[in-house]
This record gives structure tokens, sequence and C-alpha cells, in this order.
């Protein structure tokens, strides 16, 4: 492991703010644990479980803890400028944050979707699920990532994306889901294992490309602005 | 050795313009970077350091640029005035973390080289939240210094230090100047700059007001009097003959002596032990009372 990912895995979980990762896993199991136990049909409660609040809830909120939390905070408290002031590319320390950030993410959300996809439908579908997190990961990672270096407020934006793009739009305006993560994630998964539980509404192509162009184009960008990073002096 | 250079840079933030024109030329040794709050010290620093793009001129260190090229960390070490550190490592991880990034074949043993530097061997193994503010910039400091830079930055360095630190940091920069490192650290404590280095780069303004010796800053001044304090064996009658003297413009007879002001440092030495010999008078005290760099500093700010 890289000392810049070792830094940034011990900053991670040296925080409390690592403890926010906990609760919606552990909602999302619960709630297929209560459903499985008291024998409610998978068909009732699978999607909204799995979809309604795992994969449209749990997973890009965890990416945006995680994503915003490997850099953004380092930004905010000054922390980066040890990093920064070290003969490493640019280049480098971004694709260790983001490792860190999409292993996290991925793991801290595939883990309870297999889990309620297992309980729901089957192993594959558990499976399919966990893959396309991971996908999905990876895409908000590098999303939130370069938001921790475009603007002051990373959190802010991304919540913005998450409830109005992804959330409100993406349910009424047909056109905002080529851009939206999270039906990526739905349709990869979809395809893998179909099922009724999940209706993905772009083509698989689609997904899968924009899914790469925001995971690729977003840790470019990122790895150019941090090139470029700026601080202000307090006295001057 | 390391020569940081300035040429005609300006940096502005919209309409305000933070650093105007400065141009400057930073050798080994150790130089005192100088101004009231406000001045773009910090602006000039962080443009050294690569963390802020000039607006206009360049910023170099031996030749190559310091914007967007993250090679010259190899021979550069920056302590920012910012105090933050990545608290939940203990100093010595966060040294030997610093030693790993800049990939140098032994971090630990360079690790331990720089934590002995500021003496902070002790305390290496606990948290550096837990710490004084004076030991973290000493960590901070180790951090800096791990790779053995030849320019060494550093951002107002005796914030939080007890004297002793002080007086232990300020022997670290000398010892380190005379090695043939190139230090420049800013300051608003003129005293720090006064015993640290003679040399020092003056911004008021975001302007360069002065670069050089202090002292031989102040014997530019041809416009302002030179102060001496003089005290002989008579002093009374030394004030009568000093004031026939065309280099004086004024004698004070106080208590302790006399206060005489020249107009010309040079033809004034030169003439007073001439006129003490030839009244008889001895002399017994001889100083340049406002040679200080606070002096310096208030002339050059009033101007």
């Amino acid at each position: 492991m890289s000392t810049v990912a070792y830094i940034t895995v011990r900053g991670l979980f040296g925080r409390r703010r690592a403890l926010l990762l906990l609760p919606l896993p552990l909602l999302v199991i619960g709630l297929a644990l209560i459903c499985r136990s008291v024998g409610v049909d998978a068909d009732q409660w699978g999607q909204a479980v799995v979809q309604g609040l795992g994969l449209a809830v749990a997973l890009p909120v965890i990416s945006l803890i995680v994503g915003t939390g490997v850099l953004g905070s380092e930004v905010d408290d000054g922390t980066i400028v040890h990093i920064l002031t070290k003969p490493l590319p640019r280049r480098d320390i971004i694709i260790a944050k983001l490792l860190v950030a999409a292993g996290v993410s991925a793991v801290t959300s595939a883990v309870p979707l297999f889990i309620a996809g297992v309980l729901a439908d089957s192993v594959k579908f558990g499976l399919a699920l966990s893959a396309a997190a991971a996908v999905g990961a990876l895409a908000y990672s590098a999303l939130f990532l370069l938001l921790s270096l475009v603007t002051r407020r990373p959190v802010l934006l991304g919540l913005v994306y998450i409830l109005i793009w992804e959330g409100l739009l993406g349910r009424w305006v047909s056109g905002t889901r080529v851009l939206s993560i999270e039906q990526y994630v739905i349709t990869i998964a979809d395809k893998l294992a179909p099922t009724s539980m999940l209706a993905g509404k772009v083509s698989v192509p689609v997904a899968v490309v924009m899914a790469l162009i925001f995971a690729i184009g977003g840790t470019l960008f990122a790895i150019n602005r941090l090139g470029s990073f700026s601080v202000a002096g307090e006295t001057s | 050795m390391s020569v940081v250079e300035l040429q005609n840079v300006s940096r502005w933030y919209g309409n305000v313009v933070a650093v105007n024109d400065i141009s400057m030329s930073l050798q080994p040794g150790v130089t005192g970077l100088l101004g009231p709050n406000g001045a773009g010290k910090t602006t000039v620093l962080h443009m050294m350091a690569g963390f802020l793009a000039p607006s206009r001129g360049s910023v170099s260190v031996d030749g190559a640029p310091t914007w967007r090229n993250p090679a010259i960390y190899r021979q550069l070490g920056l302590v920012a005035e910012k105090e933050a550190v990545h608290g939940f490592l203990t100093a010595r991880q966060f040294v030997v973390a610093c030693a790993k990034m800049q990939k140098l074949p032994d971090a630990a043993a360079a690790a331990d080289r720089a934590l002995r530097l500021v003496e902070m061997t002790d305390a290496q193994d606990r948290r550096i939240e837990t710490f004084s503010k004076g030991m973290r910039q000493r960590t901070r400091v180790a951090a800096a210094l791990v790779h053995n830079p030849q320019v060494l930055l550093l951002d107002e360095p005796f914030n939080g230090m007890d004297p002793r630190q002080r007086m232990h940091m300020m022997e670290l920069l000398h010892k380190l100047g005379d090695e043939g490192h190139t230090i420049l650290f800013s300051s608003h404590i003129l005293e720090e700059v006064e015993q640290l280095s003679g040399l020092v780069q003056v911004i008021v303004a975001g302007r360069l007001a002065a670069s050089g010796d202090f002292r031989r800053i102040r014997r530019l001044m041809t416009n302002r009097p030179h102060v001496f304090a003089v005290q002989s064996s008579d002093d009374r009658r030394l004030a009568v003959a000093l004031i026939g003297e065309k280099s004086v413009s004024g004698v004070e007879i106080e208590a302790g002596g006399l206060t005489v002001r020249a107009s010309d440092y040079g033809s004034f030495t030169r003439a007073l032990p001439r006129i003490a010999l030839g009244e008889g008078i001895r002399l017994r005290r001889l100083l340049p009372s406002d040679e200080s760099l606070e002096s310096v500093f208030s002339y050059l700010l009033e101007a």
C-alpha cells in the first residue's frame, strides 16, 4: 500500500466520520432480515429495500461520505500540504485516494446489498448487486473526489446530485437519467441477474460507457485540478 | 547550493494587488522576510513553494519553475503557517511517511536524523494531536527537513515556541544556513529576524521595499540622520567641537552622554576621532543607536 493510501486509510478510520458508514448498511440488512423472517413476499419488499434504500440511498451516501472524506477533509484542514510538498506525481496521489475511496465504499455498500439480494432472491442476484455496487462506488468516488477539489462545499453539492438530480429529476425527467450513476448501477445489476425487482431505464452500453466516463473523466479532471492546487494565505 | 529567483512577480486577486512587481534572488544562507501583516509575505512564500501561480513574472528554484512542478520538492522544504498536521499519526510515523513520500532509500534513518535535529526524539512515539503548539511546530520542521532540502521556506516558524525551543531553532537554522542551505523565513517579530539573519527582504504593501543586509540598508538611507550615542571624558566640550563639523546636524547633551545626529555616516565616523584628538578628549563609547532592524523597518514603513 502506498504511503498516501496508508495516511488516507488512517485518516478515514481515525475520524468519527467513519461511524456514519454504519447506519445505512445496518438498515438495509435489518429491513431485509425482518421482512424475510416475518415471511413477507420478496416481490413486496425487494424493490423498496434493494433499489429504494440500497442503491438509491446507501450506495451514493456512503460513497459521498468516503469520497469527500479522503481528500476534502485534508483540503479543509490544510494537512494536504504535507502530501503535496512531496515530489509525487499528482496522478499517484489521486489514484491512491480514489482506490481507497472506491474500495471502502464498495465493501461497505456491496456487503449489505449482497445479503439483501440473497434474502430477496438468490445468491446470483446478491452477487450481481455487489458487482454493480462496486462499479457505482468507483464512479461515485471519482465524482465526489473531484467535487472536493472544485468546490469548498463538496458534501452539499454531492447531496444535491444524489437527492435532486438522481432522486427527483431522475424520476420525472427521463433525459437526466443518462447522467445518473444510480441508473447505471440498476441497469448493470439487472443485466447480470434479471429480476422483477429492478428495471433499468438506460441501455447497458450507455450504463457501462457512462460509468467509465464518470470514473475516468472525473479522475483525469481531479489530477489536473490537484496539479494547480493553490493555498490562500491567511495573512496575505 | 540552490538559488530561489523571483523575476517581476505580481499576484493579484480580482482587483486587489497582493504582490506588485517583486524581483529578488535568494542565495545560500539565512534570509528574513519582513513586512507588516497583510504586506504579501505569505503570498510570496506560497509562490516560492509552488502553491500559488504568479499572475505575472516567474518564480524558480535553480531555474526550474515552482508552479505545477512537483519535482522541485526534492530540493525544497516548506513549513507553512497553518499548523495542521495529521494528528492521528505519531511524530515518528508522520516523519517516516514524509521520508517515504520523498522516496528516500532509508526512510527510518532519515526520520531519526530529522527528529534528533529538532529534539523530538523523546516524544516521537506520541500522537501529534497530544502535542503542544511548539512540539507540533518542531515536528513539522522535522518533516520539512527529512530529505535534507537545499531550500527551506518557513512561514512564521517560531510561533508557539518557548524561548529555549526558539533559541534551539535559531541555532539550527543558523547551522543549516552556514552549511550552504538557502533558508527564507518570514516573521513579524523584528527581534527574531535581527538575531537570526542580517539579510532581509522587506515587503511593504505588496512591494519590495528593501533587500540586503539591514545595516547596509540603513546606511543607504542618506536622507535620515544617523543617530550615535557618544560618551567621552568631556561631553560638553566635545559637543561644542562637534557642532562645527559639517556632517553633524545636531547634538543633544544628556545625563549619560551625547546623542549626535549625523547627516553623513562616513564623514562623521572619520571626523569624530580627529576632533576628539584635536581637543584632547578621550572617547569612551561610540554606538550607532538607530542601526537596529526595528529602526530600519520603521524608517522603511514611514517612507
